[in-house]
């Protein structure tokens, strides 16, 4: 899977290359985020602007990631979700859990 | 009656390298399908994400992951409805036990589980029986 990782010190930047988020790749996306939190990256931002497509192994990955950041108490906001991603939230009713911007820019700043 | 209008068969290696490649596929399928009155662009989607689902209970719960194996694909649309069907050649699961639905709040942020509640909630009607060499697992959409 294609990440592209960001750290400006504050917060760090995931954004996904991939127009599929599945059963596929997502394993990967598990393992960086829980890499960051054990690191101590108390802010994180997933960038999911070029994902088309995703599935309930992706949306795992990132429950994931949220439970790891909750545990910890860091802080996992997701930003950019194209329309049908969008639905796949709705539908799993997971948008009442992530906090959802829709810019990068916005979800740094709400931190 | 039903006349078949389109009937699709694919077979893949049981890998999930494979899934964009159906999931491509059967967008493109649900794009052409004249009968149906609603969203046809979210109809792709939903066709896309149930039969990833699909594929990937093939793969892992059924085909226990043996990449020598492989998952078959047919895909039916007749006047009415559309069928999909997803064979695997493996001893078969519960699929029960594959579920931890979104509907209770208390498995709200399980890892796994949503792969049925998803099939269930997109498509009319998701059944898995045993067959000939193996199992199937059957959606259908009725074109309303």
């Amino acid at each position: 899977m294609n990440l592209k990782l960001e750290d400006n010190g504050q917060v760090v930047l995931v954004q996904v290359k991939e127009e599929r988020l599945d059963a596929h790749n997502s394993e990967h996306l598990k393992q960086e985020l829980g890499r960051l939190f054990e690191e101590g990256k108390t802010r994180v931002v997933v960038d999911l602007k070029e994902v088309r497509f995703i599935d309930s192994s992706g949306l795992g990955a990132l429950v994931s990631g949220f439970k790891n950041a909750s545990s910890r108490q860091a802080g996992l906001k997701l930003s950019s979700l194209q329309s049908q991603v969008k639905s796949m939230f709705e539908l799993t009713r997971l948008h009442r859990v992530f906090d959802i911007y829709t810019t990068v820019d916005e979800a740094i700043e709400a931190f | 009656m039903k006349n078949t209008q389109i009937e699709l068969q694919i077979k893949v290696p049981n890998q999930t390298r494979y899934l964009s490649l159906i999931g491509r596929i059967s967008e493109e399928l649900a794009k052409q399908l004249q009968n149906y009155t609603g969203d046809r662009e979210a109809l792709a989607n939903h066709i896309n994400v149930v039969l990833t689902e699909a594929l990937v209970n093939a793969i892992r719960h059924a085909n226990a992951n043996d990449p020598d194996e492989e998952v078959e694909i047919r895909i039916t649309v007749t006047d009415e409805e559309l069928l999909l069907q997803v064979f695997d050649h493996g001893r078969g699961f519960n699929l029960e036990s594959i579920s931890a639905t979104a509907e209770d709040s208390q498995h709200e942020l399980e890892d796994h589980g949503r792969g049925l509640y998803i099939m269930r909630s997109l498509m009319d009607s998701v059944e898995y029986y045993p067959v000939e060499g193996g199992n199937v697992l059957e959606m259908r959409k009725q074109f309303r």
